[in-house]
C-alpha cells in the first residue's frame, strides 16, 4: 500500500533511524563528493527520497492512466506499443534540389517523417537577391523563395503519406500556403495533408528572435491561420510552442516549461478572443521541447508539461473534449550542448538526451548530429544520429511498456518540483498581464540572460562539468570532415528567382499582392490571401514585403 | 592626469541570425571585467556596424556569426571601417567558423577569433593585450 498512512509513517521512522545511523557513521568518516548536488539548471537534489516526501500523492488525481486526464503518464493509450514516436530529422541546406535528395535519402534510411531547416533569408521574409541576403543563401537552412523552391524540395515525395514539420514563424502562413498549394498540384486536397507549422512567434520574442513584424500584428497572422487550417486543413499542427529555444539561449529546465506554457496560454487566449470555439482550434496545437544532458530533470520535465497543460486547458479554459487537454510533443536533442572537442562525444551525449525524451514520452523526436556544432551536418552523421533513435526503439526495449520512471519516487518529486516552480513563473506572467506584455517588459528574456550567465560562470569554476572543455582534455585533436555550402548555391538561386519573376503573369501578381495589402488593412483572412498569391508565384519577400509596409517591423532592443 | 580611459568594446551581431547568447554573455564578462561595452542587438548590416563603431568611438569591436555568413560579413566590416579611415579599431570575432576559414578571415584583418568552448577569461586577456584605450 504505497500511499497508506500508517506505511508512511513507517517509511519516516526508518529514514530517521538510517539518518543516526548508517548515514552519520559514513558522514562521519567521508563526505560526499560534492558540498551539493544540483541539476544543469542548479536545482537542488536531495540524496535520496522516499514515499513520505511526495506530499499529496494521489495517484489517480495526479499521475492517471496513458491517454486519460491528466495524461501524466503519456498522451496515447498505449503509447509506443502501438506506435513508436516519428523519427524526424531537421534538414535542409543550400538548394532545393540539394535538400530534397537528402530528404529521399532519409526516408530510404527508416525516417519516418520530414522537417524543413530554412535558411536565414527565407525566415525573416527576404527573397534571395535581396541584400541583406548577401552571404546567408543556403548557408543556415535551404532557400525557399517561390512555389518553384517548394515544388523541387517535395519532388517525389508523396505528401498524402509522410508529414512534415516547418519551422517558420513570422513567414509561417505563406510558407504553409505553398504546402498546401504543392499538394494540390500532387492531387492531394488540403484536408488531407498533415504537419506542423512552428508559427510560435512569443517564443522568437523570448529566444530565437527571428521575428519579423511587432507582436500585437503577429498575433492577429497567426489567429488567421487558426481560423483558416481549422476550416480547410484539419490535420495541421497550426503552433509548435516551443520551449527549445528558450532552452537553447540558456534557459533552466523550469523556465522552458514555465515560458513555453506560458505562450501556450497567450495563444488559446488570442484564440478565444477571436471569437474561435476553444476546442475547434486547441487539438490541433502541439509542443516542442528540448532534451538537455540532466537526464532525469528532463523525464520530469516532460511528464509535468503534460499534467498542467491539461489542468490549464480544463479549468482555465474549460476545454471539454479530451484531444484539447492533451499536450503532444516534439523534442529535439540539446543543440547547445554539443562541444566542438572530442565531437565524436556528442553521438553518446544526444544518445542519452533521446532516451529521456522517450522515457519522457515524446511524440516525435530529431537526434542532433556529432558535427551540429560547427556546421550542417553530412549525410554520414546524419545516419548515425537516425540510428541513435532506431537503436534505441529496437534494441533498448525501453518502448515496451508505457511511462517505465513512473512510480520512482525521485521523478515523482522531481515531477511536482517542477511543476511548482513553473507555476510560479506562470503566476508572475499573469501579474504582469499575460505574456505578451511580459515580453514587452523583457522579463522572460532578462530571466533566460541571467540564467545563461550563470551557467557559464559555473561552467569556468568547473562547478558544472562538460567533459572535453572544461575536464579530460585533449590537446591533439584529429579534426572531422564537415559538410561546406558552396559560394555557387547563391548564384544558382539568384539565377533561378529571376526565372521564375520573368515567367509568371505580372498583373496577376501585382492584383494578388493589392489584395494581401487589402486583407491586412481591413481585417481580412490574411491566410486564404496567402494560398491565393503563391499560387500566382508571388515570392516570400514580397508577400512579406507588402505586410512589413502594412504591419513595421520589430526591432531588437539590444538588451545585455 | 586624468585615470587611463577604460577600454570600449562594441559587441555586434551582423547578419539574420538570432542566436544572442554567446555575444551577450561575452558582453555581459567584458563588462564584468572593468570595460566600456555596448550591445548593437541583433540583425545588424556591416553599414550599421561601422557608423556605430565610429559614432561610439570604440576601441575595438566583436562580432558573433552563427550562420555561416562569417566570410562575407565580417570582412565587410574591415573594409567598412578602413574606408571610414577608422582602421585603428580593432576587430575581432566569433561564433561557427570552421578551421578553414580562420586563415583567410585573419588575414583579412580579423585579429582574433574565438570558436565554441573558448572561456570568457581566455577572451578578456586577449582583449586586454591587443586593444589599447586609444
Amino acid at each position: 500500500m504505497l500511499y497508506d498512512p500508517k506505511a508512511i509513517d513507517a517509511v519516516k521512522g526508518e529514514k530517521e533511524s538510517w539518518k543516526q545511523e548508517e548515514l552519520k557513521a559514513t558522514l562521519d568518516k567521508r563526505s560526499e563528493r560534492l558540498p551539493r548536488f544540483s541539476t544543469i539548471s542548479d536545482k537542488e537534489i536531495p540524496r535520496l527520497v522516499t514515499p513520505d516526501d511526495l506530499g499529496d500523492s494521489e495517484y489517480t488525481k495526479k499521475l492517471g492512466m496513458p491517454g486519460r486526464y491528466p495524461f501524466t503518464r503519456g498522451v496515447q493509450t498505449t503509447m509506443y506499443r502501438g506506435r513508436l514516436w516519428t523519427m524526424r530529422q531537421f534538414a535542409g541546406f543550400g538548394t532545393p534540389e540539394d535538400t530534397n535528395q537528402r530528404y529521399r535519402y532519409l526516408l530510404d534510411q527508416g525516417q519516418t517523417g520530414l522537417s524543413v531547416a530554412f535558411h536565414y533569408p527565407t525566415l525573416m521574409g527576404y527573397d534571395s537577391d535581396h541584400p541583406r541576403s548577401l552571404g546567408e543563401v543556403g548557408k543556415c537552412g535551404v532557400a525557399v523563395d517561390s512555389l518553384r523552391d517548394m515544388e523541387v524540395l517535395f519532388d517525389r515525395i508523396p505528401l498524402d503519406q509522410v508529414t512534415t514539420s516547418m519551422t517558420t514563424n513570422g513567414p509561417a502562413g505563406v510558407l504553409l500556403a505553398m504546402y498546401i498549394v504543392v499538394a494540390e498540384k500532387q492531387g492531394v486536397s488540403a484536408d488531407k495533408i498533415g504537419g506542423t507549422i512552428q508559427n510560435d512567434i512569443l517564443k522568437e520574442y523570448i529566444a530565437q528572435k527571428s521575428w519579423i513584424f511587432p507582436p500585437r500584428p503577429s498575433m492577429r497572422i497567426i489567429t488567421d491561420i487558426l481560423a483558416y487550417c481549422t476550416e480547410h486543413v484539419p490535420r495541421w499542427n497550426t503552433i509548435s510552442i516551443s520551449g527549445y529555444h528558450i532552452r537553447e539561449a540558456g534557459s533552466t529546465a523550469a523556465q522552458e516549461l514555465a515560458f513555453t506554457i506560458a505562450d501556450g496560454i497567450g495563444y488559446v487566449q488570442a484564440g478565444v478572443e477571436a471569437g474561435l470555439d476553444v476546442d475547434a482550434f486547441a487539438p490541433r496545437l502541439s509542443f516542442f521541447f528540448n532534451a538537455h544532458s540532466d537526464f532525469f530533470e528532463e523525464i520530469a520535465k516532460y511528464r509535468a508539461a503534460r499534467r498542467m497543460w491539461s489542468r490549464i486547458m480544463k479549468e482555465r479554459f474549460k476545454a471539454k473534449q479530451d484531444t484539447s487537454l492533451k499536450l503532444r510533443y516534439h523534442t529535439q536533442t540539446a543543440g547547445c550542448s554539443l562541444t566542438a572537442q572530442q565531437p565524436t562525444n556528442n553521438v553518446v551525449r544526444t544518445a542519452l538526451q533521446a532516451l529521456s525524451a522517450v522515457l519522457g514520452g515524446t511524440q516525435s523526436l530529431h537526434t542532433n548530429s556529432l558535427d551540429e556544432t560547427m556546421a550542417l551536418p553530412t549525410e554520414e552523421s546524419v545516419t548515425v544520429a537516425l540510428r541513435t533513435q532506431q537503436i534505441i526503439a529496437d534494441e533498448t526495449g525501453v518502448a515496451n511498456t508505457i511511462d517505465p520512471l513512473a512510480g520512482s519516487y525521485f521523478v515523482e518529486w522531481l515531477t511536482d518540483q517542477l511543476e511548482e516552480e513553473a507555476l510560479q513563473y506562470i503566476q508572475k506572467i499573469d501579474d504582469l498581464g499575460g505574456i505578451v506584455r511580459a515580453i514587452e517588459l523583457g522579463y522572460p528574456q532578462n530571466e533566460i540572460g541571467d540564467a545563461a550567465y550563470r551557467y557559464q560562470c559555473q561552467m569556468e569554476k568547473a562547478e558544472k562539468i562538460i567533459v572535453g572543455v572544461n575536464r579530460y582534455r585533449m590537446d591533439d585533436e584529429i579534426p572531422i570532415p564537415l559538410l561546406k555550402i558552396d559560394e555557387e548555391v547563391e548564384r544558382l538561386q539568384v539565377q533561378n528567382l529571376a526565372e521564375v519573376k520573368r515567367k509568371r503573369d505580372a498583373k496577376q501578381v501585382q492584383a494578388q499582392l493589392k489584395k494581401v495589402k487589402e486583407a491586412a488593412h481591413d481585417g481580412g483572412n490574411l491566410m486564404a490571401c496567402f494560398v491565393d498569391a503563391v499560387r500566382e508565384y508571388c515570392t516570400l519577400g514580397e508577400i512579406i514585403g507588402v505586410l512589413r509596409g502594412v504591419f513595421g517591423e520589430h526591432k531588437d532592443p539590444g538588451m545585455l | 592626469m586624468d585615470e587611463e580611459r577604460k577600454i570600449r568594446v562594441l559587441i555586434a551581431k551582423p547578419g539574420l541570425d538570432g542566436h544572442d547568447r554567446g555575444a551577450k554573455v561575452v558582453a555581459r564578462s567584458l563588462r564584468d571585467a572593468g570595460m566600456e561595452v555596448i550591445y548593437t542587438g541583433l540583425h545588424q548590416t556591416p553599414e550599421m556596424i561601422v557608423a556605430t563603431a565610429i559614432q561610439e568611438g570604440v576601441d575595438a569591436v566583436g562580432m558573433s556569426i552563427m550562420s555561416g555568413a562569417h566570410n562575407v560579413l565580417m570582412p565587410a566590416v574591415v573594409d567598412g571601417l578602413l574606408a571610414k579611415g577608422a582602421e585603428d579599431i580593432v576587430v575581432f570575432g566569433g561564433g561557427i567558423i570552421p578551421d578553414d576559414d580562420m586563415e583567410s578571415l585573419k588575414k583579412k584583418g580579423i585579429k582574433g577569433l574565438f570558436t565554441p568552448g573558448t572561456s570568457t577569461e581566455t577572451i578578456i586577456s586577449w582583449v586586454r593585450e591587443n586593444v589599447k584605450p586609444s
